[in-house]
């Protein structure tokens, strides 16, 4: 019995409209003729075109994508290893305070993360700038990564790996060839959250960052300052076009291989 | 001596008191905290053997076959195989694969490359691993799947893909965890046939470890039935069912009517035992307690006779009842006799003919009977 | 040789990630601490450490007698830092509630949807979580202007003749927390709605409960932990949220997040700040560990 009662449907469709209509609006905007970013004047490219003449912006995009691209890299590598010690060595010593420290950074307060990675990084003398973001990134998106792939380890079958040891693989070796593919869904969807997670900041990166280290997002947060303008508008819509088009990708791809096992599977149970 | 039941082979190196046994535990305990899943353990089992680890979950049967396979150190005691004690080698060394419950197929490789997964792992050159996977794939008859993956198996073929990954590498001992548990019981029994003989073609030894008792006494040489970490009985299955060693055994295998009473003589290898119900049971079979000690005598229900008549020969064994309960199952009628003193016993008769002219009804007034040797005398 | 490779290898994955944290993640809250004790001064850094490193713990010890509490009591004596963790407290506690409420009947909704549309809807929350929070924050301003598109559409419409002022109110920062977190507070109520059994309420109503009574009395209880860890993931970062109140609030608004970051940047007064955000942290701590004990038992029943 699986009855969707207009209750619920009234209640999911409201929902997604409340998610979704300010983001539809601020797309919509971006094409906009006049300047008022609240009054519609017809459609126009020239904000996209005004966009890519602006060079601080640009050099921010350029700086963000840097440090996105390689500390998403390190926080999986990373995180991947606090999950398969959480999960894989369940006794050791100052086990606590380690799970202690993956999970606080989800919840932690930016303000807080920041101003402690900032006076850190002034405490042992090391000059802020692009080096001092990604740290400050690797370290708090590395435990969002964590709890991706620690969810993968949990739910898979710790006999396939009994299996491999007993066939004679060393510990090593198991991970990498029979741990490692199995979980490796898993790690991309941990390094593309950290990707996201890093493109996004603005806080944590605004007290972490130094001269000639500006981000993005610090770009368009200075620039809203000032006053809503449809160039912003313009390049937040591209953003989203590029996460959208890389989240529904992937999950196209998911959904095919998914369709695809489930036929196998009928095919094999068919007897065929 | 009489013999119990059907042998299969004349295999039985385990009375043989100069056969050197292949692998030995020797008082072996391994604790999980405060939890104790094997203790104090000694077990014999000999080249070539079949051999099953019955008991219900929580015995510590699989704690014993993981600590064969390397994936569980004892806590004390030592583990000899084949003349080496391996308690200290980690499981990628040892000369022993095991088959898993759940199969533990790698999902991201094909049949082949899980079949050379072991051969890989050990180097062996390129052409000789492709030379033993097809014949591995010949002896498990899955030629046609070696491309697929797992998850384009049926639950048998993913079965004998997982035998093929294990004996593939030719271990000295094949570790067989509940390795029909997740068949259908058509599939299970042909399978189990299928595992025999495939254990006496490749002449290894298997250890297989399963809660099923039809399933152990239909593959095994010889079955430990275990409880609570310890080894119960071990014996061959006509032994276990016809001769248990205890309450515990006789219970746990099969059906059993248990009458409890007093030893009132024994002598000559016969004992006469008084039982509760208010008779006098003779019989030949089973340990033979002192003179006045208690003792149980169990009985299985399809050694007890239900007639209406008295038993004219006075040298069996008989009581008075009546009839409580009857199950027709088709092949066998099974009786459920109320005794004069109030214990309900089962007994089951086959029915060999289709009609049966005035059979027994409810609540008639019946003997039931039994031989000297039909039952076994249990010592408390 | 390879054991010793192995033993190695299991070492190093639990030593690596550690010793991060504890670098970058534990130290530097001792670092706040400390130079929340420290005094402020005129240099760079501006602060006057209240102890330094080389000391050692007899050195510390030593001159724990001289610690400075003047910014912890400063802290007290000004109310504005009072009212701000107390606005900061209230106005998240508020907007938890209000996700809560909006969020229960969206999670419960899709929990009930045919099989095949969930995962898309799943998607479909999941995916503004990944476009920035700073744009979804900005695209607000926009709605919510005296002359913005709300106060237009209801004009429009005639429900209003003045236009309503929100933007700079704490209604905004309200509206701003509420649709930023909403989907945190979805995807655990979902996922323990998702695989509640439906039999459960089948047989709650076989046994004489009406829908509403079969509702209330077998799924929400079976939801809690979902509740739990939603509230928590919105409530925690909420308390200390800079962007919203920041962009949307007023320059009367008081959130403790804002107040740290213009202490910090505006009145560079680094030891204030430092105070700040350490007596932040243990307001925070308390829910926290909370946090921490529903994640730590959600991943025992998972093993």
């Amino acid at each position: 019995m699986n009855t969707w009662s207009r209750f619920n449907i009234a209640s999911v469709v409201l929902g997604f409209s409340f998610l979704y209509l300010p983001i539809v609006l601020l797309v919509v905007f971006s094409f906009n003729e006049s300047k008022l970013v609240t009054v519609w004047a017809g459609f126009s490219t020239k904000w996209y075109v005004s966009l890519f003449h602006n060079q601080g912006l640009m050099d921010a995009a350029w700086v963000t994508i840097r440090v996105a691209l390689i500390s998403a890299t390190a926080a999986t590598a990373l995180g991947t290893m606090a999950a398969l010690a959480l999960t894989r060595y369940t006794r050791f010593r100052g086990r606590l305070l380690f799970s202690g420290m993956v999970y606080a950074p989800l919840v932690m307060p930016e303000v807080i993360t920041g101003l402690s990675l900032l006076l850190l990084f002034v405490a042992i003398g090391f000059d802020r700038g692009f080096v001092t973001v990604m740290l400050a990134h690797i370290t708090f998106s590395m435990c969002f990564v964590t709890v991706v792939v620690q969810s993968r380890l949990l739910s898979f079958d710790r006999s396939v790996e009994e299996a491999a040891l007993d066939l004679g693989a060393t510990p090593v070796r198991t991970f990498l060839e029979v741990t490692l593919p199995i979980i490796a869904p898993a790690v991309l969807s941990g390094w593309m959250l950290a990707l996201t997670l890093s493109l996004d900041d603005l806080v944590i990166s605004s007290f972490t960052s130094g001269p000639g280290a500006t981000t993005l997002p610090m770009k368009i947060y200075s620039q809203v300052r000032l006053g809503v303008t449809p160039e912003i508008n313009a390049a937040c819509t591209l953003l989203i076009g590029f996460v959208a088009i890389g989240v529904i990708i992937a999950s196209v791809m998911t959904k095919r291989r998914e369709v695809q096992r489930q036929r196998d599977e009928q095919a094999a149970f068919a007897g065929r | 001596m009489k013999s119990l039941g059907n042998i299969r082979r004349a295999f039985a190196p385990w009375t043989d008191p100069d056969a050197k046994p292949y692998i030995t535990f020797r008082n072996v305990t391994k604790r999980f905290g405060d939890f104790t899943a094997v203790d104090d353990l000694t077990l014999n089992i000999y080249h070539r053997e079949f051999f099953a680890l019955l008991g219900a979950s929580g015995c510590g049967k699989s704690t014993l076959l993981r600590m064969l396979a390397g994936f569980e150190r004892p806590t004390s005691g030592e583990i000899i195989l084949d003349g080496q004690d391996i308690a200290g080698i980690p499981p990628y060394k040892r000369p022993v694969n095991m088959m898993f419950q759940s199969y533990a197929l790698f999902p991201h490789m094909s049949v082949e490359s899980n079949i050379g997964f072991g051969l890989r792992q050990d180097g062996m050159p390129k052409n000789e691993i492709a030379e033993r996977v097809a014949q591995m794939l010949k002896l498990v008859k899955l030629e046609k799947f070696a491309k697929r993956k797992p998850h384009q198996l049926s639950g048998g073929q993913r079965q004998r893909v997982a035998l093929a990954r294990s004996l593939a590498k030719r271990p000295k001992v094949l570790l067989l965890d509940e390795p029909l548990g997740a068949l259908d019981k058509k599939l299970r029994e042909e399978t189990q046939f299928e595992l025999m003989d495939l254990q006496q073609e490749l002449g290894l030894t298997f250890v297989v470890v399963t809660h099923d008792q039809e399933e152990a006494m239909t593959m095994a040489d010889r079955i430990a039935v275990m409880s609570h970490g310890k080894v119960i009985q071990v014996a061959t299955p006509a032994e276990i069912y016809e001769a248990p060693n205890s309450r515990f055994v006789a219970d746990f295998i099969g059906d059993v009517n248990i009458l409890d009473g007093k030893v009132s003589a024994s002598g000559n290898g016969k004992i006469e035992l008084a039982v509760a119900e208010g008779f006098t049971i003779r019989t030949a079979t089973g340990s033979t307690p002192a003179t006045g000690s208690a003792a149980g005598f169990a009985i299985r229900p399809e050694k007890l006779k239900v007639t209406r008549a008295a038993p004219a020969d006075a040298s069996v064994n008989a009581a008075q009842g009546e009839i409580w309960d009857i199950g027709y199952l088709g092949d066998m009628t099974v009786f459920y006799v109320k005794l004069d003193s109030g214990k309900v016993v089962k007994a089951s008769m086959l029915n060999a003919q289709r009609e049966v002219e005035d059979p027994i009804a409810y609540d008639e007034k019946v003997w039931v009977s039994f031989g000297e040797t039909a039952g076994v005398v249990l010592k408390d | 040789m390879k054991k010793l490779g192995s033993a190695i290898f299991s070492r190093l994955v639990i030593i690596i990630p550690y010793a991060w944290l504890l670098f970058f993640f534990l130290i530097p809250f001792f670092i706040v601490f400390r130079i929340s004790l420290s005094t402020t001064a005129i240099a760079q850094p501006p602060y006057e450490p209240a102890f330094a490193w080389s000391d050692g713990l007899s050195g510390v010890w030593q001159k724990m007698g001289q610690f400075s509490f003047d910014n912890f009591v400063w802290l007290t004596e000004d109310a504005l830092y009072f009212n701000a963790y107390m606005s900061s407290l209230w106005i998240a506690g508020v907007s938890t509630l209000v996700t809560l409420l909006i969020g229960y009947p969206i999670a419960y909704g899709m929990a009930q949807a045919p099989r095949t549309l969930r995962p898309t809807l799943l998607m479909l929350v999941i995916l503004p979580f990944w476009t920035s929070f700073l744009i979804r924050v900005y695209a607000w301003i926009a709605i919510l202007k005296p002359e913005g598109l709300l106060n237009q559409f209801l004009m429009n419409i005639g429900v209003i003749d003045q236009p309503l002022i929100i933007m700079n109110t704490n209604w905004a920062i309200y509206i701003g927390i509420v649709y930023s977190y909403l989907p945190f507070m979805i995807l655990p109520l979902y996922s323990a709605l998702e695989k509640m059994d439906n039999t459960l309420i089948e047989a709650a109503q076989d046994l004489g409960c009406p829908q509403i009574t079969a509702f209330w009395k077998v799924t929400f209880p079976l939801s809690i932990p979902g509740i739990i860890a939603g509230c928590m993931l919105v409530f925690i970062p909420a308390v200390g949220e800079f962007v919203i109140p920041d962009l949307l609030g007023g320059s009367q608004t008081l959130m403790i997040g804002k107040t740290l970051w213009n202490e910090f940047n505006a009145n560079r007064d680094w030891p204030v700040s430092a105070a700040v955000a350490t007596i932040l942290l243990l307001i925070l701590v308390v829910p926290i560990v909370f946090f921490q004990n529903a994640q730590a038992k959600a991943e025992e029943q998972g093993r």
